[in-house]
């Protein structure tokens, strides 16, 4: 056995050599981060941008810094189309590779953070699924290895519904209001609906649920319910094509685009670019950013893009998803910097970097400091709080660009908070698992 | 009732967007046999070509139209050259497996040249809805533009390949190939000239049907799932037939439309997908071969 | 040369209808089998058994399965995703409401679920022929997703709606490992493509393939249509039924009804073409063919060391495989057991082709 195993270690070293990541002759200090992307496909239009931002950024930090306090970043990147069995796939090909193996995944798709779900706790690589993933693995005393950081699902439809409230003039004035969620019908879709629910209780505001069925490229059903039931607000939880031909049906059946809010997957460029004038007065959540630009900006022109390495074009720097995948690998690179402060200047395995995200402490200095001042909250992370912070702010689309028209909200604790645990304790039961905090 | 008008009219006319697709499906049924899984790869393939040649080298609408024209009869003839007539004589379902194949290429192609990014399509359908009927009911019917446009396109379409196949020589010839391969073959009807004739009018059909869910949609990946819509309209219409492919899709769109909204809340919504399914096999349990599907008589 | 019959003498009617009446082919069948239980977990890495040879060994199942069906039978379905979903959620009902059942006899049970289910949404073929057949049963794909996506109970009430497996165990053996899984997938593989071979040269295959080669003919010499084809259905369901609780408890871990999506139905529908209608071994060509090939060309230009950009490369993987789908179609339409079986009539002659 152990010549076979000797045999695998250099053909791996060997596959390592030829990879296209290879870029330093050290193999001691580089950091291998594995990159889940989907650049071709239905989800194309926003897998590009956001893959963009994100190897981008890990150009950057090669670039500018030299890498992590030195620590030169390898990356690959592995084509999901958003399938969750090559999500898997991706998984097993690159958790391995690098001299300390993956850092941390980014699933980027609901279905393939489910089953890494399943996969990582195992192989000790932690998963950070900004922005998406299971509502309660916000707990991390029962989801040690998931970060949903920035808010989850249940954040984004908690500040949806204080941001309608204030624009009722107050929570009590949403009583007897009607609310419609139009979503897609799949677990991402219906993850915000307990939260709905549960709101409702408080507030007495009815709520309808209209699915769409995948793709979503036919919803004139849903829309033509829309216009019979009248709602007062419509909230749409859509990804891909699903949300652009929403915003067309609303046009279609007359309702105000005004009164349209979108999850933060339904509130970026190819989401309303498609519908021409149509989505006008759009609204949806911004995940803390938008199409906004920072000084990170100007150095990702002046390292990156004028050096010939951009992955992208130049003119989408700054465009919603690609801010996305920028801030997503900041929060990589920022982590693994944490974990460097403890277990030192050198290549890092997923477990100390899974350290390093629990224990991430970015305060409005740190983010200055890193050029995403203004489009950052400051992120503090525990292991009771895998979220790190919840605010978000909502934007609307004035037919040529992205601009807030609210303040930072902030998801309610005392109402995400208990059915966070409750969601958890229950998963923790049914697989057996004692909460607690994983030490070190 | 106004409501009621509204929903059966908005999906008579979703109907018609679905029969644009399976009429494709129908051409190359009728004339080779062949189930073509590529047409939905050739509706994005046409529309990408068509929305990019104006993109990236900034043509005028009807130069890019006409390219695309030539581009879809290269693909038909490359088509015919490279896959069918090696393939001749041999088990639809070895055909079916072709297709297949020819799908993915043209995927893959398409995106490799054309880019997999959502493009515009504007060619100028106005988008505004129209209320009619307003003094019968109460807000009145609303019907959008864009779905009248394309019922229009739909029905000049038909028309069209109607009077393509009963008027023409070579329609004539068309239908001799249908009727009987052989028997075509052997009165002097070139075989492999009508199939990339067959082949040319189901890429300008799936181009007419790209350009019209294009400009609903953006032109994206996505447009290839519209052909999973087309699937139910041909089993009820009948793979063989135009007319049915334009009865099927009506009776298809405001049967599922009706459906979802009147079924639909009862038992939690999202049932179109599998009701227009359950709408065709009602009507294929009374007539096997589809509403004007051609009757096959088994003899041992 | 190396593979002729001549000097192998039956003396037992036994010996005579043997599964594998030729000694090269049993010797030929143990190899595999050998190769498949002790060369390869001792050689293949980690990557490979958990991203390639598991979904391939379970892949593998669900088009055999289907090939009973289609290429015995003659019934085009394109609602094999919708059985594997039954047969997973089946599974996974099973094992949280029943306390202590064992994971493989849930899986069993799941596979009666689906055979259940498949006779239900079998009834149509007995009136409704060929592509129209494919289609319809398309209706039991998008029920069976949308009833798994809309019925709570089904995910025991999940938020969400997505489900993940209890671990597998078997008396005290717990399969964890990667190599315990695959060898577990294996193991049933085998039992089932031994039955299916022994199904199909019995009397109800035979029934089968005489519905496929002419229905109406078949009915005239006494067999019953509607025995055979719901009898297809029943067994091609449960193969899948087990074949979905294996790729949801073994390969997925976690899952949502997505996973059993229509492009599942007909990726496995493209296996049995493609590896050949009404082969056993087809099967298994096929399901190599369509599960690893992609993989092996997206990883491809790395490995030869060609700087591709990841949207190109599986842009290239969508063409090259298209490519060569249409390459062996026309170089053997009748999919690649047919080549297989070329093969072994070459052997035959060979080195003395005349």
């Amino acid at each position: 056995m152990k010549i076979f195993s000797q045999a695998k270690l250099v053909w791996a070293t060997l596959a390592l050599a030829g990879a296209v990541s290879a870029t330093a002759p050290s193999i001691a200090s580089e950091q291998f981060i594995p990159v889940l992307v989907y650049r071709s496909g239905p989800y194309a239009p926003n897998g590009i941008p956001f893959a963009n931002g994100f190897v981008d950024y890990l150009n950057l930090i090669n670039e500018r810094d030299g890498g992590i306090n030195g620590v030169k970043i390898t990356y690959e990147e592995c084509e999901t189309g958003y399938a969750t069995d090559r999500g898997v796939e991706c998984y097993e090909r690159l958790k391995g590779k690098g001299p300390t193996g993956a850092s941390v995944f980014n699933p980027l798709s609901t279905g393939i953070t489910y089953a890494l779900t399943e996969k990582a706790p195992v192989d000790k690589i932690p998963i950070i699924t900004m922005g998406y993933g299971r509502s309660e693995s916000a707990d991390g005393r029962v989801f040690p290895w998931n970060f949903p950081l920035l808010g989850t699902y249940w954040t984004a439809a908690d500040i949806l519904i204080q941001h309608l409230g204030k624009l009722s003039g107050g929570m009590e004035q949403l009583r007897g209001k009607k609310i419609a969620l139009v979503y897609h019908d799949s677990p991402f879709g219906k993850e915000p609906i307990p939260l709905l629910q549960e709101r409702a209780r408080r507030h007495g505001y009815v709520l309808t649920t209209i699915p769409v069925t995948h793709p979503g490229v036919e919803q004139k059903a849903a829309w033509l319910q829309i216009r019979q039931a009248r709602p007062d607000y419509v909230l749409l939880w859509g990804w891909g094509v699903m949300n652009s031909t929403a915003i067309k049906e609303a046009v279609a059946v007359n309702y105000p685009r005004e009164k349209m809010f979108g999850v933060w997957w339904a509130g970026a460029e190819p989401d309303v670019v498609p519908a021409g004038a149509g989505a006008k007065g759009y609204n949806a959540i911004a995940l803390q950013h938008s199409a906004d630009k920072a000084a990170v900006h100007q150095d990702i022109i002046k390292h990156v893009y004028d050096k010939g390495k951009g992955a992208g074009k130049k003119d989408d720097v700054g465009h919603v998803l690609y801010n996305r995948g920028l801030i997503n690998a900041l929060l990589v690179v920022e982590s693994i910097r944490t974990a460097q402060g403890k277990y030192g200047k050198k290549s890092l395995r997923g477990e100390e970097v899974r350290w390093g995200i629990e224990n991430l402490n970015l305060d409005q200095a740190r983010i200055k400091q890193t050029g995403f001042y203004s489009i950052l909250q400051p992120i503090k992370v525990s292991c009771y709080d895998h979220e790190g912070v919840r605010h978000a702010r909502i934007h609307q689309w004035d037919g040529s660009k992205w601009h807030f028209v609210s303040g930072w909200l902030e998801g309610d604790s005392s109402v995400v908070r208990p059915m966070v645990e409750s969601a958890a304790a229950k998963y923790a039961k049914e697989k057996n698992i004692t909460p607690g905090c994983l030490k070190g | 009732m106004g409501f009621f008008i509204e929903v059966l009219l908005g999906g008579l006319m979703a109907g018609v967007l679905y029969s644009l697709v399976a009429l494709g499906f129908v051409l190359i049924f009728k004339a080779s046999g062949v189930f073509n899984f590529a047409q939905g790869a050739m509706v994005l393939f046409a529309a990408l070509t068509f929305v990019r040649l104006m993109e990236i080298f900034n043509l005028p609408m009807l130069l890019a139209l006409a390219l695309t024209v030539v581009v879809m009869i290269v693909l038909a003839m490359v088509i015919e050259r490279i896959v069918l007539r090696p393939l001749v004589n041999q088990p639809g379902i070895a055909l079916f497996m072709a297709t297949l194949g020819i799908s993915y290429f043209l995927d893959g192609f398409g995106q490799a040249v054309w880019g997999s990014d959502v493009y515009t399509l504007d060619v100028g359908i106005p988008k505004e809805p129209l209320t009619i009927l307003g003094n019968l009911f109460e807000g009145g019917v609303l019907i959008q533009s864009e779905d009248l446009v394309a019922t229009v396109v739909a029905g000049l379409l038909v028309a069209g390949l109607a009077l393509f196949f009963q008027k023409t020589r070579i329609g004539r010839a068309l239908r001799a190939v249908a009727d009987d391969h052989q028997a075509a073959q052997s009165v002097g009807i070139p075989l492999n000239y009508i199939w990339v004739i067959v082949w040319t009018v189901a890429g300008l059909v799936a181009l007419v049907a790209g350009i019209m869910w294009g400009s609903k949609l953006g032109v994206q990946f996505s447009l290839t799932f519209v052909a999973l819509k087309a699937l139910p309209v041909l089993i009820l219409g009948g793979f063989e037939s135009i007319l049915g492919a334009i009865v099927g899709g009506l009776i298809i769109g405001a049967g599922e439309k009706l459906a979802e909204i009147y079924l639909g809340p009862l038992v939690g919504g999202g049932i179109e997908n599998w009701f227009a399914y359950v709408v065709a096999l009602l009507f294929l349990l009374i007539r096997p071969e589809g509403l004007f599907g051609e009757k096959h008589i088994d003899r041992v | 040369m190396l593979y002729r019959e001549s000097g192998q003498f039956k003396t037992t009617y036994t010996a005579d209808q043997a599964v594998f009446p030729i000694a090269q082919d049993r010797w030929f069948i143990a190899i595999w089998v050998a190769l498949g239980f002790v060369v390869v977990p001792l050689f293949a890495n980690e990557y490979l058994m958990r991203a390639i040879l598991i979904p391939f060994v379970i892949m593998a199942l669900a088009a055999l399965g289907l090939n009973l069906l289609v290429g015995y039978c003659g019934q085009l379905s394109l609602g094999t995703g919708g059985f594997m979903a039954v047969g997973a959620y089946a599974a996974y009902n099973l094992c949280i409401r029943v306390p202590g059942l064992n994971p493989i006899v849930a899986f069993l049970l799941a596979g009666g679920c689906a055979t259940v289910v498949g006779i239900v949404f079998g009834i149509p073929s007995l009136r409704i022929k060929g592509y129209y057949l494919a289609v319809a049963t398309l209706a039991s794909q998008f029920f069976l997703e949308w009833i798994f996506n809309r019925v709570p109970w089904f995910t025991n009430y999940t938020p969400s709606g997505s489900i993940s497996a209890p671990t597998l165990s078997l008396f005290s053996l717990k399969f964890e490992t990667p190599l315990a899984k695959y060898l577990l997938c294996l193991t049933l593989l085998v039992i089932f493509a031994m039955v299916a071979k022994n199904l199909v040269r019995g009397r109800i295959g035979r029934s089968w393939m005489a519905t496929r080669d002419m229905d109406v003919a078949a009915e005239i010499i006494g067999i019953r249509p509607m025995y055979a084809k719901l009898s297809a259905f029943a067994v091609s369901s449960f193969y899948v039924g087990v074949a979905g609780a294996l790729w949801a408890f073994v390969h997925l871990g976690s899952w949502e009804p997505a996973a059993f999506d229509i492009n599942r139905s007909f990726s496995i529908l493209f296996m049995v073409i493609i590896g050949g209608l009404g082969s056993i071994v087809g099967a298994f060509l096929g399901a190599a063919f369509i599960t690893t090939l992609p993989l092996i060309l997206n990883q491809a230009p790395q490995w030869i060391g060609i700087p591709l950009s990841t949207a190109m490369i599986s842009h290239l993987e969508f063409m090259i495989f298209g490519a060569l789908i249409l390459f062996f179609l026309i170089v053997e339409p009748l999919g690649l057991a047919r080549l297989w079986r070329i093969g072994k009539e070459k052997l035959r002659l060979w080195p003395f082709p005349h």
